[in-house]
C-alpha cells in the first residue's frame, strides 16, 4: 500500500510539472499588441525632431478630441503609400490631430521625406533608437494608433493605412 | 546539392535505426552468447552516415553555401574561417544535428566497448538508445532541418551574432553536448538494466566510464561557458544564476551524485535503485534543460530564436521519456535493505548524494517557480542570486567538511582516529582564517565559516596528496585533485567576493578620475578596423596609488556590420594575484563614456581551481585505461 501511494505522488508530480510546461507553451510570451486597444497610454513624452527643447506629452494629447499617432520613417516604402491618407485626414477639418513618430531615422532624410510628400503632422517626434515605439508594441512600421481625449487606444492599425481603414477612422471620429 | 546529400544521409540513419531496433529485438530471442554480427555492421553504417551528415553541414558553412537556409541565416562570407565552422553548432538546427551525432556515437561505442557484459542488457540498451535517436531524428527532419534549402539563392548571409564570435564560446556548446547527451547512454542502460535484470556491481562497471566521460565534459563545458561570460559579457561576473546556467547545473548535480553512488554500487553492491533513479534523472534533466532553453519558455541571454512548435515536440518526447521510465521503474523496482554503519564511507557518499539532491531541488525550484507563477496567476517575477546565495551557501560549509573527512573512512566501519585528526585540522583552518580576517579585512560570520571549511578541505586534501606521494596509490589521486580543486574554488570565490573593488562613473576623453586605490586617466580614443568589425578603442592610464605602478588598459566598443550590433570588449589585465577589469560604453548622444572599473583578486585562481576539478576526472579516465 505504501509503495503505491508513493507511486501516485511521483506520478502526479510529473504530470503537474509537464502540465505547467504545456500551459507555458500556450501562453504567448511575445508582447501582444492586440491587447493595446482599450488600454490607456502612459509615460508618453517625445521631443520634436528639429527642436530638442520642444516636447509633447500626455497633457497635450488630452486637449485633442482624437489623436492619431503614426509611426513612420523615410526608409520605409509602405509609409509612402499611406501618406496620402494622412494628408487627407489632416485636410479633412475633422477634430483630429496627427502626431508622427519618426522611427530609427536620420533627421535630414525625415525632413526631405516630408518636404517631398507634404507634412500631414501637427507634431513630428523623434525616436532614433526606437524606444518609444517599443512602448507601443511596434514591431514593424508603418503602424498607427488612434486615441481619444482620455488617452484610451480605440484602434490600432498594423501596416499602411488604406482606403478601408481610412474610412473606418473617419467613422470612429464622427 | 548539399541539401540533398544531407537529407539523404539523415534518412539513411533513420532507416538504420529502425533496422537496428528490429534486428536487436530478433536477437533477444536467440539464446547465443554474442550479439549478431549484422548489428555491429548496421551500427557502423549508422555512425558513419551521421558523422558524414555533420561534415556536410560543416562544408556548407565553410563554403558559405547560402542555398541552405541554415547557412544563410547564421553565416556570412566575411566571417573568419574558425567562426564559420563554429557557426555550424552555434544555432538551433546545427546544434541539434550535433546532438543526434553524439547520441549515435555513444550508442556505437557502448556497443563495441562492453563486449564482456550480458548480451540481453547490451541489446536492450541499443534498442532504447535507438528509440532516443529516432525521436530526435524525427524532430530534426520534420521541424528543425539544417539542410532545408532556399531558392533563389541569396548572395550574402545574415551573419552570426558577434557576441558568439569568441573562441571559448566556439567550444562551449560541443563540450556541453558531449556532457549532456552522453548521459543518454546510461539512461538507456538503466532502462535496459531494469528490463534484463542485469543490476548491481556489473551494471555499475558497465556504465561508470561513460558517467565519468560525460561528467568531465559537462564540468568543463560549464567552466568554459563561465569563462566566456567573464571575458565577453562585460559585467565582470562569471556566474549569474541565469535560468539557463541553472538548467545546466541540474543534470550536473544529478551526475555528480551518480558518480559517487556508483562507487558504493560497485564496491558494496548496494544502492542499485538509487543509482538507477540518478541515471534516469540525469538525462531527463538534460532534456528538460534543452526544452526550457529551446522553447523560449525561459527568458535569458541564451534564448534561441524561439518557436513554439519546437517546444511542443521536445515536451512530447520528454513526457514520453518520463512516463516510460516511471512505468518500467515502478514495474521492476525491488525494495532494498540498507544497513550502513554510521562511521563508514557509504554513509558519507550517501551524505554527498543528499547534499546534491538538496542543491538540485533548490536550483530546480528557483528555476521553475517563475514559470509556474507566470502560467498559473500570470505574474512575472525573476528569482535572482540572493535566493540561491541564501539557500545554497550555508549548506556548502558542512558539505565541504564531509567532503574532506568522508574519503578517509574505510568501507563498512572505521576507527575514531580520523575524528581527532579532523578536529586538529579544523583548528588550523580556524587560525589561518583568523589571520586573513585580521590582516586583510572584516567579513560576516557566514563568510568566516565558509573560509574555515574551505581551508579545512584544502589542508585535508594537501595531506592526502602528501600520503599519495608516499604510497603511490593511484586510485586516490583523481579524488584528491577534484576535492582540492573544489576547496580552492570556494576559497578563491570567497576571497574574490570579499575583496573586489568596483567603481562606476562617467568620463570623457582627457578627464581623470581618482578612486580609492587608482587614478584613472582617459587619455584618448582611436578607431581601428578589425577583420569584420570597426573598433573604438579607449586608452586608459591607471596609476596604482600605493606603489605608483602605471598600467594601460584598452577597452573596446566594436561595431559589427552584419547584422549591425555593438559589443563591448572588456580590457582585462590578468595577474597572478588579481585582475584589473575595465569596460567602457558610450552614453547615447553625449561625449561621455560610462566606465566600469573593477579589481578582482585571484580571478585566475578561480579558473585554475575549477579546471582542477575537471582535471581530476580526466586523470581518472586515463587511470582506468591503464588498468584494464
Amino acid at each position: 500500500m505504501k509503495i503505491s501511494f508513493t507511486k501516485i505522488i511521483i506520478l502526479s508530480f510529473a504530470i503537474f510539472i509537464l502540465g505547467i510546461f504545456w500551459q507555458g507553451l500556450k501562453t504567448n510570451k511575445n508582447y501582444d499588441t492586440k491587447n493595446l486597444v482599450g488600454s490607456k497610454i502612459s509615460n508618453f513624452q517625445l521631443s520634436e525632431i528639429n527642436n530638442h527643447q520642444q516636447y509633447i506629452s500626455e497633457e497635450n494629447l488630452k486637449k485633442n478630441n482624437y489623436t492619431l499617432i503614426n509611426f513612420f520613417a523615410s526608409w520605409c516604402a509602405p509609409c509612402r503609400t499611406e501618406h496620402k491618407y494622412l494628408l487627407n485626414l489632416s485636410n479633412s477639418k475633422k477634430e483630429i490631430k496627427i502626431i508622427g513618430i519618426n522611427f530609427k531615422d536620420k533627421k535630414i532624410n525625415a525632413n526631405n521625406f516630408l518636404s517631398e510628400l507634404g507634412n500631414p503632422y501637427d507634431f513630428v517626434g523623434k525616436d532614433i533608437d526606437g524606444k518609444t515605439s517599443i512602448l507601443f508594441g511596434i514591431y514593424g512600421i508603418p503602424e498607427s494608433i488612434l486615441i481619444n481625449n482620455e488617452l484610451i487606444v480605440i484602434k490600432k492599425i498594423i501596416g499602411p493605412i488604406d482606403e478601408i481603414q481610412f474610412n473606418e477612422i473617419l467613422k470612429l471620429i464622427q | 546539392m548539399l541539401s540533398n546529400i544531407g537529407i539523404s544521409l539523415l534518412v539513411l540513419v533513420l532507416i538504420l535505426s529502425f533496422l537496428i531496433i528490429y534486428n536487436a529485438s530478433l536477437d533477444l530471442k536467440i539464446s547465443s552468447q554474442s550479439v549478431k554480427k549484422n548489428i555491429y555492421k548496421l551500427s557502423l553504417f549508422q555512425i558513419t552516415f551521421i558523422i558524414l551528415s555533420f561534415f556536410t553541414l560543416i562544408i556548407g558553412f565553410i563554403n558559405s553555401d547560402f542555398s541552405l537556409i541554415n547557412v544563410y541565416e547564421n553565416s556570412h562570407t566575411a566571417k573568419p574561417l574558425f567562426y564559420k565552422i563554429a557557426g555550424t553548432w552555434g544555432n538551433h538546427e546545427g546544434s541539434l544535428l550535433l546532438w543526434v551525432n553524439i547520441l549515435v556515437i555513444f550508442s556505437y561505442l557502448f556497443l563495441v566497448f562492453n563486449r564482456n557484459h550480458d548480451k540481453k542488457f547490451r541489446l536492450y540498451t541499443l534498442i532504447f538508445q535507438n528509440i532516443l535517436i529516432l525521436g530526435f531524428l524525427f524532430f530534426l527532419l520534420l521541424n528543425s532541418n539544417p539542410f532545408n534549402s532556399i531558392y533563389p539563392i541569396p548572395l550574402e548571409g545574415l551573419g552570426l551574432n558577434p557576441i558568439l564570435q569568441d573562441p571559448a564560446l566556439a567550444i562551449h556548446p560541443p563540450l556541453l553536448y558531449v556532457g549532456f547527451v552522453g548521459c543518454s547512454i546510461y539512461f538507456s542502460a538503466a532502462m535496459a538494466s531494469l528490463l534484463s535484470d542485469y543490476g548491481g556491481k556489473l551494471f555499475a562497471q558497465s556504465i561508470k566510464t561513460w558517467v565519468k566521460i560525460s561528467w568531465c565534459f559537462q564540468t568543463l563545458g560549464i567552466i568554459v561557458g563561465s569563462i566566456w561570460a567573464y571575458y565577453e559579457l562585460g559585467w565582470g561576473g562569471f556566474w549569474f544564476w541565469d535560468p539557463v546556467e541553472n538548467a545546466s547545473l541540474l543534470p550536473w548535480f544529478a551526475i555528480t551524485a551518480l558518480m559517487h553512488s556508483l562507487i558504493v554500487l560497485e564496491k558494496r553492491n548496494t544502492l542499485y535503485a538509487w543509482a538507477i533513479i540518478l541515471c534516469l534523472l540525469t538525462f531527463i534533466l538534460s532534456v528538460t534543460g534543452t526544452f526550457l532553453v529551446r522553447s523560449g519558455i525561459l527568458n535569458s541571454v541564451h534564448t534561441f530564436a524561439s518557436d513554439p512548435s519546437r517546444g511542443i515536440y521536445i515536451l512530447s518526447f520528454l513526457s514520453f521519456m518520463i512516463f516510460s521510465a516511471l512505468t518500467i521503474f515502478f514495474k521492476k523496482y525491488k525494495k532494498e535493505n540498507y544497513n550502513f554503519n554510521l562511521k563508514s564511507k557509504e554513509i558519507f557518499i550517501l551524505a554527498n548524494n543528499w547534499f546534491m539532491a538538496f542543491f538540485l531541488v533548490t536550483v530546480l525550484i528557483g528555476m521553475l517557480y517563475p514559470i509556474f507563477l507566470d502560467v498559473l496567476i500570470n505574474e512575472k517575477i525573476s528569482v535572482g542570486p540572493p535566493f540561491f546565495n541564501i539557500v545554497i551557501i550555508p549548506l556548502v560549509i558542512p558539505f565541504m567538511i564531509l567532503m574532506a573527512v568522508g574519503p578517509k573512512f574505510g568501507w563498512i566501519k572505521s576507527k575514531n582516529k580520523i575524528f581527532f585528526k579532523a578536529l586538529f585540522l579544523i583548528l588550523v583552518a580556524g587560525v589561518i582564517n583568523l589571520f586573513i580576517f585580521y590582516f586583510f579585512g572584516k567579513y560576516s560570520l557566514l563568510s568566516n565559516l565558509i573560509f574555515i571549511a574551505a581551508i579545512f578541505l584544502i589542508l585535508h586534501s594537501l595531506l592526502d596528496f602528501k600520503n599519495f606521494i608516499n604510497n603511490k596509490n593511484k586510485l586516490e589521486l583523481p579524488r584528491i585533485i577534484s576535492h582540492l580543486g573544489f576547496g580552492l574554488l570556494v576559497f578563491f570565490i570567497g576571497i574574490n567576493h570579499q575583496f573586489s573593488l568596483e567603481e562606476d562613473f562617467n568620463l570623457k576623453v582627457g578627464e581623470v578620475k581618482k578612486t580609492s586605490a587608482y587614478v584613472i586617466d582617459f587619455e584618448d580614443i582611436s578607431i581601428e578596423e578589425g577583420k569584420n568589425y570597426k573598433a573604438i578603442i579607449g586608452n586608459f592610464k591607471l596609476t596604482n596609488l600605493k606603489n605608483n605602478i602605471v598600467q594601460y588598459l584598452n577597452p573596446e566598443i566594436r561595431i559589427y556590420p552584419n547584422p549591425e550590433t555593438l559589443t563591448y570588449e572588456a580590457a582585462i589585465k590578468t595577474k597572478i594575484n588579481s585582475d584589473l577589469y575595465l569596460t567602457m560604453s558610450n552614453v547615447s548622444r553625449s561625449e561621455y563614456y560610462n566606465i566600469k572599473f573593477q579589481k578582482k583578486p585571484f580571478m585566475i585562481w578561480i579558473w585554475i581551481s575549477a579546471l582542477m576539478i575537471t582535471f581530476g576526472g580526466f586523470v581518472q579516465l586515463t587511470l582506468k585505461k591503464n588498468e584494464n
